[in-house]
Formats: structure tokens, C-alpha cells, sequence
């Protein structure tokens, strides 16, 4: 099929994978009659895989619609890949997959022409579009069953098909809100498993919004936990796991008593779990050297010392009790 | 992201214009549309009143036909505006009956299913969707409308000759605009129910009822208050007066009553159709209404404030 020479280009050709910013938000505040939903939103994210978190109402679906040029913002704006979610709302959905959280398809149809639909209407020619589409359902797995039709479908499958259909057009960057959402384990861990082939392949960014923390923890590099419409956290999550330098588990030879005495001494709360195994958990003012110190003045062998990592249910937790920007 | 590969991979491939994107929707709506016998058959059926048409134009303009037939040419009907549209106003009727059969599922589906966050979440505006599901509509029903009326048009011409042509040119004009006034409105009026009545069967009945109710309660209106105002609520009425118009057959005085008066004499009431610039104006507040309801409906998310 012959196009006009100005249609054709790449999608995303001239915005490469790059350490730039993915998503600038600029001071994105969003109002549904009135009351605000999002409120003045600012960072950029550059994330691999960005999870995003929050309790049901803090904005995590309205923050991926808006970004979709689905809502207008009500204050501020946002930039994918540079480009202004207002100014440039086609372009930008030309560079985007969206996966919805609600069960969404077109009814009467194959999977495949489903696919082939979604994928014309983002620009591809009829047969590459047939031929992408084909690909796509084989990819998530429903290459068995890709002319079914889409009503015929499990819970399981249709979340599947919405991942075809994201992914069809080969888009630089997927939104993909709750994509687990009513599975069962096993087609929970194939969604998971696609997710992080699609993160490792370097040919897209991921958005995941999520309320499971297990979905996150296993697909996400970053994550932006929203809470009350605001940012509570933005952070790496492996850097984030490791700041937690509060929390020591060590490893003892020698007059163990004494040293727990002396570390009593020092106020810091501890607990022994075994023979030679200790937890400490570092007061104000107090540091590894004084425990080092410690140690070597009552004769006392540290022969392992290490941080506890935070799980990313502890990081959740204290953004929603202390609700810190990470930016 | 070839299937033995097995992994993602961007397209780099070229890209369809953006200009023509809407009508990939009625290409794939036909593939479901004509999946009916029931209706392909009666799209078929559509096209028997053309075939008349042409039959009755060819019979104008050969006597040896006319011979075998055992007809004068005094017989037939003559091939004038009345004629033309007669037949434009007939495949209207049928244009009806293929909106009322292929227009109510076409938003609605979409609705009951979230569909429309699919579509809008690709370089693919409202505008864009609400276009193309009209043209699903506007495709089908001109080809049994204005296209084949003007092929008939250029028929007569060709066998009448150049002269006829050129002084009959503004009936091609009056087919035109009456057909896409018609169907531009059938289209709209099925979409916007569409977007309003999730279910196929009550949209169904709700278009039907648009056009009806108001064809009814404007005849009431008409004949309790002994006038023709009750017209421009009744779309058939409406669509008549413009035809009529357009067509240069329109008729202001429609009839006359006498009614008996009290000093025992009568009053004639003379009944006057409403002008008809306040016909097409009704139709374009139809038609602005209908485009209302529709930017308000075809949105990917609903607002809950």
C-alpha cells in the first residue's frame, strides 16, 4: 500500500529511549466539580517500570487518564517524552498503549480483529496491522484462541486481549492500570511475567498502577505513591529499600551479654534472636562506629553487620503515615 | 515481535494518514453489518425502486419498448421534478428502515462494553469516532440514495440530451442536498439515541418513536388549532416541506376550512404551511442538539462530580 511520503515515518521516531524525563509533571492539578482529585503534581519520571501506588480514591487512574488527554487539567500540565498532554494529546497517544482496568473490548468481535482494529486506528496499514495483531496474541499467549470471539473469553483472557491491544502499535510507553486485576495465580504470574519481558526488552517505559504491592515490588524499578491526590513518594525503589539505616541485624563472637549491655547502655532498643545474632535499631545520634567502638571495648567480634531492606509494604506504609515527598 | 521471536518489539513501519483514520470504523462495521442475510437481503430490496426508476426512463426514450408493452408515452408518468422526487422521497422511506436496522448498536456497543477508551486512547479524536460512526450510516444509505439517484439523473440526460441537461441541472442539486440533508439527519439522530440507549431494542423503539410521536402530536396540534404550525415538531412533515422546496413543488397555501361563525354566517380559515427557512432552521437545532448530546456522551471516561 502506497502512502503519501509526509505519512510516512516511525512511530516515535524522533523521541529515543533516553535517561530524559518519560512523564514532567508540571504543577498538574486536576477538579471534578470542584473538587480537587489531583493537586499540584511535580517531578519528572524516568523509570524503567514506575509503579504507581496509592489507596483507592488517591488519584492513581485519574493521574493516567489525564496524562491520556482523557481530562483536561484543571492547573498546570504534564509533558510525555517532552510533549505537552494538552498541546500535543494525538501525538502523544500515538506513542502510548493503554491498558484499562475495567473490562473493555468491542463487541462481536474476533481477538484478532479486535487487535487489527485497535492497531489500525493507530495509524498501521491494514496488513501490517493484521499481521502485528496475529504477533500481539501470540505473544501475551492467546494465539490458540485469537479467533474467538472476545465475549467467549475468560476473565483471564480478556485481560490478556486488553494487553494485545496495548501493545499492538509497539508503543513507547505502557499505561497499565491494574492489569491483575481478577486473576488467578497462574494467569496472575503470566501477566507478570509479560510485564517484565516487555520492561527488560529497553523497547518501553511502563506505568503500572496497582493496589497490589506483590505486582510492584516484582515488575516495578520506581515508584510514585499518591496519596489525597498528592505526591507521598517518589523513589528507586531498590535505592529506597537500602536508605533504611536504622534497622541492623549483626553477628557476634565473644562476651555477648556485656555487649547487648552495653548497647542497652547506649538506649538503642534490640533484641537477641539466637546465639550470636542480634537486631538493633539505632537511636538518634547513635552510628555503626560507636557499635564498632563498642565492640572492640568489650572484646567483642562483629562478624557480620547488615541493613534490613525495606519491603516495599514498609515504604508504603510510612508514606501513608508520614506522607514525605521523595522528590 | 515476529511470532517465532517471541518478544516485544516496536513498530517502525510507516503510518496511514491521519486524515482518512475515521473510516477504518465502517470498514470494519460492514464486515458485521452484512454478516445478516436478513438485512443484506433487504439492502438488495432497497435498490428494486431504482431499478423501476430506470426501467421508466428507458421506456420514455424507446418507442419499440413502449410498442411491445402496448403503452403510449401519454401513459407513463412524466420524467419532471415530481418524478425525481417521488423517487428521491421513496428511497428516503427505505434510507429509514436501513438507519433503524444498522444505527442503534453502532455507539451503543461501545458504551456497554468501554470501548470508547480504547479508541480514544490512540491519535484518534471524538470528533474522529463520532465521524466515523456516522459514516458507517452515511455510506450505506448513499448508496441507495443520492448516488444512484444521480446516476439515473445522468441517464435521463444522456438519453434526452445536453439541452435537457443543462436546464435540469438544479434537480441533480436538489437529489443531492435533499438526500444528504436526510440522511445527515438520520444518521445523527440514530448516533445521538445510540449514544443515549445502551440496549439495541429500546434504541431501536426510541428512533422510531422520535419520529412518530411528534408526526402524531403535530397532526393534533394541526387539526385542533386549525393550523399547519404543528408540522414543524413532526421530522417527516419537516423533511417534506424542505424536499418540497428544494424541489421547487412546495406549496405555501395547503387548504382552506369554513367554519361556521356566531352571527350565523362562516369564516374561512386559510391554512398556511410554516415559511420554510423556519423549516430548515428547526432542522438545524435538531441537528445542533443531536451533535450537544453527542460531545457530552462520547467521552472515554464519565465525569462523576
Amino acid at each position: 500500500m502506497a502512502l503519501p511520503a509526509s505519512a510516512q515515518h516511525e512511530v516515535g521516531k524522533d523521541l529515543p529511549l533516553a535517561d530524559s524525563a518519560v512523564i514532567d509533571l508540571l504543577g498538574l492539578s486536576i477538579s471534578f466539580g470542584g473538587r480537587p482529585i489531583l493537586k499540584n503534581l511535580r517531578g519528572d519520571l524516568r523509570g524503567k517500570a514506575i509503579g504507581l501506588l496509592g489507596p483507592n480514591g488517591a488519584g492513581k487512574t485519574t493521574l493516567i487518564h489525564t496524562l491520556l488527554g482523557f481530562y483536561q487539567p484543571t492547573a498546570g500540565t504534564a509533558q510525555i517524552f517532552g510533549h505537552d498532554i494538552v498541546d500535543h494529546a494525538k501525538q502523544i497517544r500515538g506513542l502510548v498503549g493503554y491498558m484499562p482496568e475495567r473490562d473493555a473490548f468491542i463487541a462481536k468481535m474476533s481477538a484478532v480483529h479486535f487487535v487489527r482494529l485497535m492497531a489500525e486506528l493507530s495509524g498501521l496499514p491494514p496488513e501490517a496491522a493484521l499481521e502485528r495483531a496475529h504477533e500481539a496474541l501470540f505473544y501475551v499467549g492467546l494465539g490458540e484462541a485469537r479467533y474467538r470471539k472476545l465475549e467467549t473469553y475468560s476473565l483471564g483472557m480478556k485481560q490478556l486481549a486488553k494487553l494485545a491491544q496495548a501493545i499492538v502499535h509497539g508503543p513507547k510507553l505502557l499505561f497499565l492500570d491494574e492489569p491483575t486485576n481478577g486473576l488467578d495465580p497462574p494467569a496472575r504470574l503470566r501477566m507478570i511475567k509479560l510485564i517484565r519481558e516487555i520492561r527488560d526488552s529497553g523497547q518501553a517505559h511502563i506505568v503500572l498502577s496497582s493496589h497490589l504491592l506483590l505486582d510492584v515490588e516484582e515488575c516495578c524499578d520506581e515508584i510514585l505513591i499518591l496519596r489525597e491526590g498528592q505526591i507521598a513518594v517518589y523513589c528507586n525503589l531498590e535505592e529506597e529499600r537500602k536508605s533504611n539505616r536504622k534497622f541492623l541485624m549483626l553477628e557476634t563472637r565473644g562476651d555477648q551479654p556485656k555487649f547487648v549491655q552495653a548497647i542497652k547502655e547506649l538506649g538503642c532498643e534490640y533484641a537477641v534472636t539466637g546465639d550470636h545474632r542480634l537486631k538493633i535499631v539505632l537511636q538518634g545520634g547513635v552510628e555503626v562506629r560507636d557499635l564498632y567502638r563498642l565492640a572492640a571495648r568489650e572484646q567483642v567480634q562483629l562478624r557480620r553487620l547488615s541493613y534490613k531492606r525495606d519491603s516495599l509494604e514498609d515504604i508504603f506504609l510510612k508514606a501513608m503515615e508520614n506522607g514525605y515527598g521523595g522528590l | 515481535m515476529a511470532v517465532y521471536e517471541q518478544t516485544y518489539k516496536r513498530y517502525a513501519g510507516p503510518l496511514t494518514p491521519e486524515w482518512n483514520r475515521f473510516l477504518i470504523i465502517p470498514r470494519h462495521a460492514y464486515r458485521g453489518v452484512f454478516k445478516s442475510k436478513l438485512f443484506t437481503a433487504f439492502f438488495v430490496l432497497c435498490f428494486v425502486p431504482l431499478l423501476v426508476e430506470a426501467i421508466l426512463i428507458y421506456l420514455h426514450h424507446n418507442v419499440n419498448a413502449l410498442g411491445i408493452m402496448k403503452l403510449e408515452l401519454t401513459e407513463l408518468i412524466p420524467i419532471d421534478a415530481t418524478f425525481f422526487q417521488t423517487f428521491v422521497n421513496l428511497q428516503g422511506g427505505f434510507a429509514f428502515f436501513v438507519a433503524l436496522l444498522v444505527g442503534p448498536p453502532l455507539v451503543s456497543q461501545d458504551l456497554r462494553n468501554n470501548a470508547l477508551p480504547l479508541y480514544l486512547c490512540r491519535p484518534f479524536s471524538r470528533t474522529e469516532y463520532v465521524l466515523g460512526k456516522m459514516s458507517v450510516l452515511m455510506i450505506l444509505l448513499s448508496l441507495i440514495t443520492w448516488i444512484p439517484q444521480l446516476l439515473l439523473f445522468l441517464l435521463q440526460s444522456y438519453l434526452e440530451g445536453f439541452t435537457w441537461f443543462r436546464t435540469h441541472l438544479w434537480l441533480a442539486s436538489a437529489i443531492f442536498i435533499g438526500s444528504v440533508v436526510w440522511i445527515l439527519l438520520l444518521a445523527l439522530i440514530s448516533q445521538t439515541v445510540s449514544a443515549l440507549v445502551k440496549w439495541r431494542v429500546v434504541a431501536s423503539g426510541a428512533i422510531l418513536g422520535l419520529f412518530f410521536i411528534p408526526s402524531v402530536f403535530g397532526e393534533f396540534i394541526n387539526v385542533v388549532f386549525l393550523t399547519r404550525v404543528g408540522n414543524l415538531i413532526s421530522i417527516a412533515a419537516l423533511m417534506r416541506n424542505i424536499s418540497s422546496g428544494l424541489f421547487g413543488t412546495f406549496v405555501e397555501t395547503t387548504g382552506t376550512i369554513r367554519i361556521d361563525a356566531f352571527d350565523g354566517g362562516f369564516r374561512e380559515i386559510i391554512l398556511n404551511e410554516p415559511p420554510l427557512w423556519i423549516s430548515w432552521t428547526v432542522l438545524f437545532v435538531i441537528c445542533a442538539l443531536c451533535l450537544a448530546v453527542l460531545s457530552r456522551k462520547v467521552k472515554a471516561y464519565e465525569i462523576v462530580k
